[in-house]
């Protein structure tokens, strides 16, 4: 009861940090993934544009599904929204609530990227290397290329080593003109995120207050009932179990003592707490059986009031074997499981 | 320090919560093993697939079967499966629930290697330098084609006396490692999706079935967990008494054959002595030597 009390205070008070806590934590992975992760432009001309994007695009993308994947309150979003009425109304504003928290989170950590990448530049340059205006930029002086030809030289920009363009247009001049313009790029996604926060948690309190709170808590209170119930069947399958233990154990004991006509005369007879704890089991074949017993024939799931105990302490004493044996049967398939 | 074992003990005591913690450190484990195995390229025409397809596939089986084995769920459904019914029905839906948790979670650690594998790039640049085609690429186009091959093959290694400045060499390893990536990306992308519309569509199906699989799979857990324990205590309270009865006979015994047991130790039979009555080596290596060559029967 005290672990129960005790994790239901911790999920009560910081259900809402633990879900930012992961939040922050997938931003962060995001960085280390970007640091990590081995940027390599293809350098051929339409390779180049699919690279570049992808990688702008695709890993943010991932990360989004992810942080709604990793949040736990989506199966209970799910589950609430596809419940049948019954007797406890359904309210539209409460679901739009989880949703819109848990997509708010999600939306952190491919912020984080896409700003990683454009302030980073590598991908910008890489994707739009073969657009940079070579008549304003480039050499005046130099022989006319193809379109094609051009294309393959542009597109080296970014892998410096191959590059074969020099007389066309110097490398360090279209790779800072590229980064500048994703730097700025960059820049101004931050910016606009920030804005559309600020003004997101500025202007809330101003239109319909009353019903935010009221979505807000029945949100909480969903999830928290929902942990709860969890919890306490874990408790009862917990107690379900230890009872059922024990009567298999009696059951046994019983059992094996209706078979046999004595008990063993070595094993001295003090009834107390050390027989009732060593259930009834008191030498090795009777171990044995009771263990081949637990895996051949598993007590069925049906919990019998607890029988008093009689003058020498075993119950169900007189009783033959069978006798006991065929009304557990018959009980278990009466029956269902919960 | 308090919420840290307020932590601690939840995820001790909620089994699911056990095992998403080893599914995550196989995970960590599979990254790290890549970072530091040392991968050289044999940058022989018949070997490269073979080496190259064989670090791709070969570490993740290993993964999983860890993580089958390391899933102390794997035994209890077996045995739940394999279990005569006697006076407990089966229930294939609580089986075929248990299967497909420890299947998921086995399943992390290996995909986490081949996607870390793709997004780096060497296996694949091993495994098919030697099948690209010589025409595209400059200096390859000029020799001829056995050699071709053999050069194309040399192109992993780079620290290789032909190939350290050869710029086309640098260009069939970047269009690999580029194929590479893309695949390793649109492999996330697709386990992504299929997890989240799993996760999101999983509550339109069958869910009291689903309510119901997940508390009796619990269940039978935390039963098995239960009776293991008992059976443990029960064997510590049956060796108490069997060597309370060992030493009692041994006590015995020696009174029987000596009579050099102090007087004053017979008015203390009634009380408990930590000594059990042996109190000279004499007595105490004939008491191990007992122990060893005659147990005493169960």
């Amino acid at each position: 009861m005290d672990k129960f009390r005790m994790i239901f205070q911790f999920f009560q008070s910081n259900q809402e940090s633990f879900m930012n806590g992961i939040c922050g934590i997938m931003a962060l992975a995001s960085t280390q993934m970007y640091s990590a992760f081995d940027f390599n432009c293809p350098c051929l001309p339409r390779y180049n544009l699919a690279y570049g994007l992808g990688i702008l695009l695709v890993p943010p993308f991932i990360l989004f599904l992810l942080g709604f994947v990793l949040n736990n309150n989506i199966s209970m979003l799910a589950e609430e929204w596809r419940r049948p009425q019954g007797r406890r109304g359904k309210d539209s504003s409460v679901l739009r609530y989880m949703f819109c928290s848990m997509a708010q989170r999600a939306m952190i950590a491919p912020a984080v990227w896409v700003s990683v990448t454009l302030l980073d530049g590598k991908c910008i340059t890489c994707a739009f290397c073969t657009l940079v205006p070579v008549e304003t930029l480039g050499n005046a002086s130099h022989p006319h290329l193809s379109h094609r030809e051009l294309q393959r030289v542009l597109a080296r920009i970014p892998c410096k080593e191959i590059y074969n363009g020099q007389e066309l247009i110097a490398n360090e001049v279209a790779v800072r003109y590229l980064r500048c313009i994703s730097q700025a790029l960059g820049w101004s996604f931050v910016l606009l995120i920030t804005t559309l926060a600020f003004l997101v948690r500025s202007l809330r309190p101003c239109f319909s207050q009353a019903a935010f709170l009221k979505s807000r808590y029945w949100s909480h209170y969903i999830d928290i009932e929902r942990k709860l119930f969890d919890e306490t069947c874990a408790e009862h399958a917990r107690s379900f179990a230890k009872a059922c233990i024990q009567q298999f154990f009696e059951g046994m004991s019983t059992d094996l003592v209706a078979a046999r006509c004595h008990l063993p005369r070595k094993a001295p007879v003090d009834v107390g707490e050390a027989a009732e704890k060593l259930l009834g089991i008191t030498d090795q074949g009777t171990m044995n059986m009771a263990l081949k017993s637990w895996h051949r024939c598993k007590p069925p799931l049906h919990l019998h009031p607890p029988v008093l105990p009689t003058g020498n302490g075993w119950a169900g004493e007189g009783q033959p074997p069978t006798h006991t044996s065929v009304p557990r049967r018959e009980t278990a398939a009466y029956y269902s499981w919960v | 320090m308090d919420r840290f074992r307020m932590i601690f003990q939840y995820f001790q005591s909620n089994s699911e919560s056990v095992m998403n913690g080893i599914c995550g450190l196989l995970a960590l484990a599979s990254v790290k093993m890549y970072t530091s195995f040392d991968f050289s390229c044999p940058c022989l025409l018949q070997y490269n697939m073979a080496y190259g397809l064989g670090i791709m596939f070969v570490p993740p089986v290993i993964l999983f079967l860890c993580g089958l084995i390391l899933n102390r769920q794997s035994l209890v459904m077996l045995e739940e499966w394999r279990r005569p019914q006697g006076h407990r029905k089966k229930d294939l839906a609580v089986i075929r629930y248990m299967c497909s948790s420890i299947i998921q979670r086995a399943m992390v650690a290996p995909v986490v290697w081949i996607i870390v594998t793709l997004l780096d790039g060497k296996c694949l640049i091993c495994a098919f330098s030697g099948s690209m085609d010589p025409e595209k690429f400059v200096s390859f186009a000029s020799v001829s084609p056995v050699q071709a091959q053999q050069l194309l093959a040399k192109v992993p290694c780079k620290d290789d006396e032909l190939m350290r400045n050869d710029t086309s060499r640098k260009a069939v390893s970047r269009y690999l490692r580029c194929w590479s990536q893309a695949l390793g990306w649109s492999i996330l992308l697709i386990l992504i999706i299929a997890a989240f519309l799993a996760r999101w569509l999983r509550p339109c199906f069958n869910q009291d079935t689903l309510l119901q699989a997940q508390h009796w799979s619990n269940y039978i857990d935390i039963e098995q967990k239960i009776f293991e324990e008992t059976c443990c205590e029960h064997s510590r309270l049956f060796a108490h008494k069997c060597i309370l009865h060992f030493f009692e006979n041994m006590r015995q015994e020696i009174k029987l054959h000596s009579f050099s047991l102090p007087r004053e130790g017979e008015g203390d039979e009634e009380k408990e002595d930590p000594l059990q009555g042996i109190t000279d080596q004499d007595q105490v290596n004939k008491l191990l030597k007992t122990w060893y060559y005659e147990k005493p029967p169960l």
